[in-house]
């Protein structure tokens, strides 16, 4: 037997995917919200709002069939038109630095809020991730790479991730490889899903059905091995020493953001993976993620993405990361801790000075809670310790 | 012991464990107790810091991609069928080989409706191989005895892997064409790869040894 839709048991569920928070948690993601959008803020990072939904095309420009999948569609009865709910918010943002702010100087920008997912990825169990983000656009180089790492270092300490550790590679690595060997874009595309699989035998396998000068076929397949520590920039130097000085500047590159001074003090451990092209579509340059333990797929990421900014009609470099706070909060050790502090109950009374005391009570942030003549159960269920009783006259706290 | 630090092992009983033993002894690893007449799920080896999880074939690239496991030994038929972008699969073991194949009646013509019933336990890979030529096909999920569904007229043909072909022979059908060669791969969760780097990459690099003098 099925149950109808609209069973009174049923009709309270929550549609697959989809999740809330109650008071406790939502209390967590609240403060972990405020915390991270002045963590941002003191970084010089702007606050936006961009729109839960928009005009398709904006939406998914440079965007492959994934984020298409991805997104929700309505039609707009005003305009007739296709209209998306935004699944990402990074495209949305880089329309904002293209079209709405067009400053020379640097922007930073930040965001933090609800996106949608039509279908519930295996790992973020829902499909309402509350996406946090911040993006430079502006300045093309290693400073700006540090500058988005660092940060992303900073939020996850914020959020009291616990021994996470961050995975660098360089999109330009492959991608140059693949131009030098004179691939196809489908045999490009062939050895991206393979190398994204590490799957060395079918890279060989598929090498061995091409043309590709053996010189190249022995690049491609040494990717797969080139992750690890520090020590795999050296092994790569010597790996991919034959190609072309658009690859040398990229290992130049990933060496000097690990020399730099500014990871002396960081607490997680850099690790490299030249394999590993998130994003690899649209992003250009260093490419990063960010796992825990017990966390089975990485818990953020970002790079550099230079050419979105021509998508968007303002050839502009930029580089930024995003991750979702839902899980971010989930793995967080401060979790279980409350942060509510406990209330105070205050009787109901037409008293003017009792009145005084409480608003002086609130001004300075202790929560006072009306008891309310008749009403059911006890305070303590409210979460209040405290209570205001007149004694000799004046109003004053007692324990509960 | 930190449950960080050990390394968890999915793989299924039956074939392709019995043939991957002798590879894992080779890399060091020997499990305590015999798994095929152990009832344990969770199953030591001689090393404390490495454990078997005794699941079900198809569950295996589930149990890896949410990091239960850090590794398993999965057949590609099921990678495929699973959607494996997820996961590494960086070592062909080359044991428990077989093929990927469609299979009917020998010399069976076209059905009356021109839409062909298959039936199969891979309904994504089915899929993909009849799209790959254009051809629409009606499919059908069954968890076993495939070769049963054209006897009694339930499918036209079937998806399946083929081995000797005897089940096949043994019930008047015959394999008809090639989908993809099979054989078992190693494969490892990718927070893993990166947060046990070192354990890991020894591990497969024993591995590989023991796969290449086999």
């Amino acid at each position: 037997m099925t149950a109808s839709p609209f069973d009174s048991q049923t009709r309270w569920l929550l549609p697959e995917g989809i999740d809330e928070f109650l008071p406790e948690q939502a209390e967590r993601i609240e403060t972990l919200r405020r915390d991270l959008l002045d963590l941002f803020h003191l970084w010089g990072y702007e606050l936006v709002i961009p729109p839960l939904v928009e005009y398709i095309e904006a939406l998914l420009v440079g965007a492959g069939t994934d984020l298409d999948l991805e997104t929700f569609k309505l039609i707009d009865q005003v305009s007739g038109r296709l209209l998306g709910i935004r699944a990402d918010m990074t495209p949305q943002v880089a329309r904002i630095d293209a079209h709405r702010i067009r400053r020379e100087a640097p922007t930073r920008l930040c965001y933090l809020d609800t996106v949608l997912h039509t279908r519930q990825d295996s790992f973020a169990r829902s499909r309402t991730p509350l996406q946090l983000g911040v993006e430079l656009y502006g300045h093309a180089g290693l400073e700006s790479d540090i500058e988005i790492l660092k940060l992303m270092v900073e939020t996850l300490r914020l959020t009291g991730v616990q021994n996470f550790q961050l995975d660098l590679g360089h999109v330009g690595i492959f991608r140059e490889l693949a131009r030098e060997a004179g691939l196809s874009p489908d045999q490009e595309g062939m050895l991206f899903t393979a190398l994204q699989r590490k799957s060395r035998p079918e890279i060989e396998e598929y090498l061995a059905t091409t043309t590709v000068a053996t010189k190249y076929r022995h690049m491609l397949v040494a990717l797969v091995e080139l992750n690890g520590g520090a020590e795999v920039l050296d092994e790569a130097k010597v790996a991919l020493k034959q190609a072309g000085a658009p690859v040398q500047q990229a290992l130049e590159h990933l060496h000097r953001l690990h020399y730099s001074a500014h990871f002396k003090l960081s607490p997680a451990p850099l690790h490299y993976d030249l394999a590993e092209l998130r994003g690899y579509r649209y992003q250009s340059g260093v490419v990063f993620a960010a796992f825990a333990p017990g966390h089975g797929q990485e818990i953020a990421r970002g790079g550099r993405y230079d050419e979105i900014g021509r998508l968007f009609g303002r050839p502009r470099p930029a580089t930024g990361f995003s991750a979702d706070l839902k899980t971010l909060m989930m793995l967080s050790s401060d979790s279980g801790a409350s942060t509510a502090s406990p209330g105070v109950v205050a009787p109901w009374s037409e008293c003017e000075a009792l009145q005084r005391f409480i608003r002086e009570l609130r001004r300075s942030g202790t929560r006072v809670i009306n008891e309310l003549p008749g009403q059911a159960g006890q305070m303590r269920e409210l979460g209040c310790d405290r209570r205001i009783v007149k004694q000799d006259g004046v109003w004053t706290i007692v324990a509960l | 012991m930190n449950v960080s630090d050990v390394l968890t092992i999915a793989v299924s009983k039956g074939r392709i464990f019995k043939e991957a033993l002798p590879l894992l002894a080779a890399a060091g690893i020997v499990p305590a107790e015999d798994p095929e007449t152990s009832r344990k799920l969770i199953l030591p080896t001689n090393r404390p810091d490495v454990q078997f999880v005794i699941i079900r074939a198809t569950d295996v690239p589930t149990y890896v991609e949410y990091g239960a496991a850090d590794l398993g030994i999965s057949g590609k038929d099921v990678l495929m069928e699973h959607g494996s972008d997820n996961l590494y699969e960086p070592l062909d073991l080359k044991i428990g080989r077989c093929k990927l194949m469609t299979a009917g009646r020998p010399g069976q013509q076209t059905v009356a409706s021109g839409r062909l019933r298959i039936a199969t336990k891979y309904v994504n890979c089915t899929r993909r191989f009849f799209a790959s030529q254009g051809r629409q096909v009606e499919v059908i999920k069954l968890y076993g005895s495939m070769e049963l569904a054209p006897l009694v007229g339930l499918a036209d043909q079937i998806v399946d892997v083929v081995d000797t072909g005897n089940t096949l022979r043994a019930n008047g059908l015959a394999p008809l064409e090639h989908i993809a060669d099979i054989s078992s791969r190693l494969i490892v969760n990718r927070a893993s790869m990166k947060m046990k780097h070192h354990v890991i990459k020894d591990f497969i690099r024993q591995l590989a040894d023991a796969v290449t003098q086999r």
